[in-house]
């Protein structure tokens, strides 16, 4: 481990975090831009645009958090539903890679910014590719895109009739790759099956809080997957193949 | 409109919160590292969650304009193939995709 500050390494780490947030800043770009417009068009000050997404930064709560804030909603009622939006963070914590991050600055940062795409960005790249460098690199300009954007919907809002729609596409496209990013062997499967499984079910019942009750469920049936394994005895996840190799990709 | 205070007030719980929900599961989890349960859903969830997030993100998309669905289905089935036939590069996926979708609605 080197900690010389322009030592090739890091800049090698950050070149790379750079590259990977420009897939996710196609899809945060174009969003930030959506909330600054937002903004306006609720009647709200410019300078609450760069607030959300430097105060919060989440997203979904964030666009939630125009309307309520331009309908003066009650701060418990914000407090409330911002505990319920963003209540899926906490399934983030067994499987987000912060044990790669610096203590200090560069961790506490990394946590602050840990949105739905970074997570999904650093969660399924080897140990070995990562580095501290390139993860925090990743979540600054991550952040970079979505407080810009909404810096420039802000501004563009009284100027333009409309921007051009579809964008917002980007976040779906990405999570679509992502999770079929995630599948890349037979080993996988179970872990798939199940969240199909969870997501399904929750879609039934749950109507507006389909994410937080499907994890909800994923994560009870993970836990009956692990007594079962337990009771026959294979309770230990082998982390012995972690040899990532794209054997079944070619399905095409 | 709302005071300045009140928006202040607004961004500052919002903030506290999230950054809360964010930090105590880290912090809550460091002394069951070692154990096993812990362990194995750290590699059992993301392959979920990322399924999950995916198929939620792409439901709220059709949700969000019903009269859209065959752009959404179409330009989903473009990333998919795109991300298969160019061996898994995500940049060039995302973006066939949404300049499938960004043409769909504008042009037809």
């Amino acid at each position: 481990m080197q900690h010389t500050d322009h030592g090739s390494p890091r800049r090698v780490g950050a070149a790379a975090g750079l590259r990977d947030s420009l897939g996710v800043g196609l899809g945060i770009f174009p969003l930030g831009i959506a909330l600054g417009i937002l903004v306006i068009q609720a009647g709200l000050p410019g300078w609450l645009a760069p607030a959300l997404s430097i105060g919060i930064f989440a997203g979904s709560v964030e666009l939630l958090l125009v309307s309520m804030l331009a309908a003066a909603t009650p701060l418990v009622t914000i407090a409330a539903t911002v505990f319920a939006v963003n209540f899926r963070h906490v399934f983030y914590a067994f499987s987000f890679p912060l044990g790669q991050v610096r203590r200090g600055l560069p961790r506490a940062y990394s946590v602050y910014a840990m949105i739905d795409e970074a997570y999904a960005t650093y969660v399924l790249l080897p140990p070995d590719k990562l580095s501290s460098a390139r993860i925090v690199t990743g979540q600054l300009a991550m952040q970079a895109y979505w407080v810009s954007g909404s810096l420039l919907g802000a501004l563009i809002a009284a100027a333009l009739p409309a921007p051009i729609e579809g964008f917002e596409f980007a976040l779906v496209a990405l999570f679509v790759v992502m999770a079929m990013d995630a599948i890349r062997g037979r080993r996988e499967l179970p872990s798939a099956v199940l969240a199909c499984l969870a997501v399904g079910a929750s879609m039934l019942v749950a109507g507006e809080n389909t994410l937080l009750v499907a994890l909800i469920i994923y994560t009870v049936l993970l836990g009956l997957r692990f007594l079962l394994n337990k009771r026959r005895g294979t309770s230990a996840p082998d982390a012995a193949t972690d040899s990532d190799l794209p054997q079944e990709d070619d399905r095409a | 409109m709302p005071s300045t205070g009140y928006l202040i007030a607004g961004v500052a719980v919002a903030g506290v919160i999230t950054l809360a929900l964010r930090a105590l599961p880290f912090a809550a989890l460091k002394p069951l590292r070692k154990s096993k349960f812990v362990q194995a859903l750290g590699q059992w969830m993301p392959a979920g969650i990322l399924i999950i997030l995916a198929i939620v993100v792409f439901r709220d998309q059709i949700t969000a304009a019903p009269g859209r669905v065959f752009p959404v289905l179409i330009a989903t089935a473009v990333t998919v193939l795109v991300h298969l036939v160019t061996k898994r590069r995500a940049l060039i996926s995302i973006a066939a995709g949404t300049a499938c979708y960004v043409l769909l609605l504008n042009l037809l």
